[in-house]
């Protein structure tokens, strides 16, 4: 692995630094390991048809105030108290990858103050071209963590859901194999989108060829979060789609986590 | 050494009567999980069914199985009684308040009115002679209180300013030390008392002397009708108890007697676990117990603390809704000398939630310290996530003040076990206190002159400046108000009603805690940040009287980890302690405060007008410490460090914190969830918090059981709320749609 140096990449920006944060939330218990600080920050490219936080979507615009890194660890270790031996922060979004110059510097400054990290991402942004691929690698060094969502194994389907295709975010799964950083697979069960049983066999295969997937977790679709869409004024194309019955999420698991 | 005693270790416990020594000398700590735990045995079976069934038959009669017309309730005014005579057999632990289980008792000592009142209620008249007895030659508590109370008394009780004051009914919160039946048996105790008789006024004989040496004759009178009311049930309970079941059996008859001769608000039982598993882990070492034996000994016992019950006033029951009695009952904390104090018995006491499902009574309460065994604070966490009924108490705070044997004697307030008692004192809504600050003293719902008529507030914005002065006014005249008040309550509740039963199974060398109380904390706290940072403008009715207010702009509110905000709270709180604190208080009894409503924050809310931090006129205030409805913005975590940061040792009297916490919010399985809720208490519990009722389940829950309630599996379905817990379904509505209005912690 090249070194921050010889990729080209600014200096470390350390506590100055700072990200466009949309909100945060004190006590994150299912967002990676025991009991995190979760930061959301602002903008996403993807248009989930689900999505529960639509309200992320929006890129921070210039004129916006960002959060130093430094205001956000202080804020964070007031809950340090509770995160015993296995908690710490997780940054969440929106996409969190889309402001990954901060990212570096929140996750080296957290490393430094001894928090553990942990990075919830589609990893949309994913791409092995520079700047971008360096800046992950070194993004990868201080990130104890990566939660990855994988919608869709199909891409076309998964473009149908989120207005992207999915070579690259396969191609981000296996680049985490590869460099052996720890990974969460989590797929959103949704009834009539993403519950194919072929569908999930084909996710499972390409999930064991990874060698670095400590857990998956198939989350339930929920409408906790279409009033949001409401708020925005964002046509809501789910609406007569259900939540999954107890029963399809137990097939999912057995399909995708069983042995 | 007598054989009641065989292989117990120690001597000063056998020299006086010293439970704490006897405890620190005996118990076994245990370290294991619970996987040693059995389930019921059919005899527990048999009499939960017959139970549940009285149970089910008690809510479709409106709340009240049955009622005593005709006899006076006391020690021996009953002969024994069985949950069914064709089971009795079956019960390890015998003894009920009344003839007949759930059958509520006539008690009119606390008020004849009340006591009437409480029956015609539910369509009993009690009968002529008790009727006539009690008032035309019998004069009560309530009668001695308002003979007595001053024209301002009256005034400010009228106006719910200071409300639920224990002015027409027991004031409780006295445990009496129900361990010592077990350990020395009431000849013992008998003798101790008449040596502090003898000797008691050799010097001097003033009122005090005098009024000890009555109380201390009627303990002894009191301990004799133990002895005769255990021998009703074929028991002789004059010697020490020789085996687990005969402690179990004594200790329960101390109880018992507790309960058939005073009806306070809050029955506690005390710190008997640790105790209790002396005995059993004897018994089981000596062979003649076996688990199975142990588990039915703790569920029977458990089984009667749920079978407590009081007749009440609907006015009563709006303030402590869902029938609560407060069979506090504590597990667990660390002793002096640092060893936990985790037995075996503090797994089966909760495992009893497990054996026969999940209860409001006894009040179980863990004393919780990070330091606890893992497996412990695992296995608790685990009966919250299942239960919802248990509450947890920083044992950390608490041990510094009141040792290592101290018990929790209401909802969340210490007091050393047999060492002292309680002056209970509802509490003081200083919610309204603030908006008389700005009326100048002027209720706004009766109109009347009730605070003194100090200036009001002119303009038409409430400026910080010109508020803090009247209110710190204010609230010193409501303090001032407020301690009087309770002073004449408490002489006349010596007088009328006193505890002799439970005072002779405490020291007669006594130390004596004056408790007081806040109501609509987190509303005051906000409404000043709102003063202060906001700009607060005050909207006045056709009369001038400054009716509604329109804030302006943002402030921080108490319940976000905002310094700004929280350190308001912390004045606050100082502050008024501090006033109280300035007074005589009866029996030089110690000040002391708490954040806590029980489920009268409904009630108080319905009489305080529109504040300036937004909540509405008739809106319930916020319960206990919690912040108010919907202020916390940045999830339980920070909500929690808001309240941590208060100080105990301002609020000696406890600092009530309810959190609901859907089940998906902790973790995707209960193990998880368990393991989360760890955490969250060991980081909270570590800050200094005091306390914490924590309440696994999501709204929709709630939701189903208030417009389902005859579902089964709602039957038993328990809650927390602010102190203690309830069956959701024996809530008014209004109180459940109370309980579903607070925000669950629940992230999307």
């Amino acid at each position: 692995m090249k070194d921050s140096k010889t990729l080209g990449l600014t200096s470390p920006q350390g506590g100055g630094a700072s990200l466009y944060v949309h909100s945060t939330e004190s006590f994150g218990s299912v967002d990676g390991p025991g009991i995190r600080f979760i930061i959301f920050l602002k903008g996403c490219h993807m248009r989930c048809r689900y999505c529960h936080n639509p309200d992320t979507w929006r890129m921070a615009g210039a004129e916006e105030k960002a959060t130093t890194v430094t205001e956000l660890l202080d804020q964070a270790e007031r809950y340090r108290a509770y995160w015993g031996d296995k908690g710490g922060i997780t940054v969440s979004g929106g996409e969190a990858l889309l402001q990954i110059d901060g990212l570096i510097a929140l996750f080296e400054e957290a490393h430094r103050r001894g928090i553990n990290t942990c990075l919830d991402t589609a990893a949309q942004p994913f791409t092995r071209r520079e700047p971008f691929y360096g800046k992950f690698l070194r993004l990868m060094q201080s990130t104890d963590t990566v939660l990855l969502d994988l919608k869709h194994i199909d891409s076309e389907a998964h473009r149908q859901l989120t207005g992207h295709g999915n070579e690259n975010i396969l191609d981000c799964a296996r680049c985490l194999s590869d460099i052996g950083v720890p990974v969460w697979i989590r797929h959103v069960l949704v009834p009539g989108i993403t519950d194919d049983e072929d569908q999930l066999h084909r996710l499972r295969v390409f999930i064991d060829t990874l060698n670095n997937v400590e857990r998956v977790e198939v989350l339930p679709y929920h409408t906790l979060g279409v009033y949001k869409w409401e708020e925005l004024g964002i046509p809501y194309t789910l609406k007569d789609v259900p939540t999954p019955s107890k029963e399809q999420v137990a097939r999912a698991e057995e399909i995708l986590c069983g042995k | 050494m007598s054989n009641a005693w065989r292989n117990f270790r120690g001597t000063l416990w056998t020299e006086e009567i010293n439970l704490r020594d006897f405890i620190q000398n005996n118990y076994t700590q245990y370290d294991g999980d619970e996987s040693f735990l059995v389930g019921p045995t059919d005899a527990t079976n048999t009499l939960w069914g017959e139970l549940q069934k009285l149970q089910k038959e008690e809510r479709a009669k409106g709340g009240v199985l049955d009622m005593e017309t005709e006899v006076v309730s006391g020690l021996t005014a009953y002969g024994p009684g069985y949950i069914n005579e064709k089971t009795k057999d079956l019960e390890r632990v015998v003894g009920l308040q009344t003839d007949k289980p759930l059958k509520r008792a006539f008690m009119p000592y606390g008020g004849i009115k009340m006591a009437e009142q409480a029956c015609t209620t539910y369509g009993y008249q009690p009968s002529e002679e008790i009727h006539k007895i009690f008032h035309k030659y019998v004069k009560t508590h309530n009668d001695g209180v308002f003979d007595a109370y001053t024209p301002e008394m009256k005034h400010v009780r009228h106006n719910h300013i200071l409300t639920g004051l224990p002015d027409t009914y027991g004031r409780g919160r006295i445990v009496g030390d129900y361990r010592r039946v077990a350990l020395y048996g009431i000849d013992r105790l008998i003798e101790e008392k008449q040596k502090d008789l003898a000797t008691m006024g050799e010097r001097e004989m003033i009122d005090e002397v005098i009024r000890l040496r009555e109380e201390i004759a009627m303990q002894i009178k009191a301990l004799k009708g133990l002895k005769e009311m255990a021998a009703q049930y074929g028991f002789d309970i004059s010697k020490p108890a020789t085996n687990a079941r005969e402690a179990v059996q004594w200790l329960y008859f101390g109880y018992l007697g507790a309960v058939k001769t005073q009806n306070g608000a809050a029955m506690s039982v005390g710190r008997v676990s640790t105790f209790l598993d002396i005995y059993i882990t004897r018994d089981l070492n000596e062979g003649t117990l076996t688990e199975d034996d142990a588990q039915e000994l703790i569920d029977h016992l458990v089984m009667k603390f749920r079978m407590v019950k009081f007749a009440r006033i609907p006015s009563y029951n709006e303030l402590f809704s869902g029938d609560p009695v407060w069979a506090t009952l504590e597990v667990a904390g660390i002793g002096q000398d640092g060893r936990h104090m985790v037995t075996k018995n503090d797994f089966r006491f909760l495992h009893t939630l497990e054996n026969m499902g999940p209860s409001p009574e006894p009040n179980l309460t863990v004393l919780y310290s990070s330091r606890l065994p893992k497996a412990f604070k695992r296995y608790a966490a685990y009966i919250s996530v299942k239960t919802s009924s248990i509450q947890y108490e920083n044992d950390d705070v608490m041990r510094p003040v009141w040792g290592d044997d101290y018990s929790i004697c209401c909802c969340v307030s210490a007091t050393q076990t047999g060492k002292e008692m309680q002056f209970f004192g509802a509490r003081a809504n200083l919610a309204k206190c603030l908006t008389y600050a700005i009326s100048g003293g002027v209720d706004s719902k009766t109109r009347e002159q009730v605070g003194p008529a100090y200036r009001p507030i002119e303009g038409d914005v409430v400026t910080y400046d010109e508020f803090m002065p009247r209110f710190m006014d204010m609230m010193e005249w409501l303090a001032a108000v407020y301690v009087k008040t309770l002073n004449l309550i408490h002489y006349m509740h010596d007088k009328y009603f006193y505890e002799a039963e439970e005072m002779a199974l405490i020291d007669t060398d006594v130390r004596r805690t004056f408790a007081t109380g806040i109501a609509g904390f987190s509303h005051v706290v906000d409404s000043i940040s709102a003063i202060k940072y906001a700009k607060v403008n005050i909207i006045r009715d056709e009369t001038g009287f400054p009716l509604e207010f329109k804030t302006e702009g943002d402030f921080p509110r108490y319940g976000n980890d905002d310094d700004r905000a929280d350190s308001i709270a912390v004045w606050l709180l100082k502050t008024f302690i501090g006033m109280v604190k300035k007074h005589h208080t009866y029996r030089n009894s110690e000040p002391t405060t708490s954040i806590l409503t029980i489920t009268s924050n409904v009630v108080y809310g319905k009489y305080t007008s529109n504040m300036p931090d937004g909540r509405k006129a008739g809106a319930p205030l916020s319960p206990g410490a919690n912040p108010s409805y919907g202020a916390e913005k940045n999830g339980l975590l920070a909500s929690l460090n808001s309240l941590a940061k208060l100080p105990y040792k301002y609020a000696l009297d406890g600092i009530s914190n309810t959190q609901t916490i859907s089940p998906s919010a902790l973790g995707h399985d209960d193990d998880q969830r368990a393991e989360t809720l760890v955490s969250v208490m060991d980081g909270y519990f570590d800050k200094g918090a005091h306390h914490l009722n924590v309440n696994v389940f999501g709204v929709d829950k709630l939701k189903d059981a208030m417009e389902h309630p005859e579902k089964p599996e709602y039957a038993n379905f328990t809650i927390r709320v602010s102190g203690y817990a309830v069956k959701f379904i024996d809530l008014t509505r209004e109180q459940q749609l109370d309980v579903i209005a607070r925000q669950a912690h629940e992230r999307l």
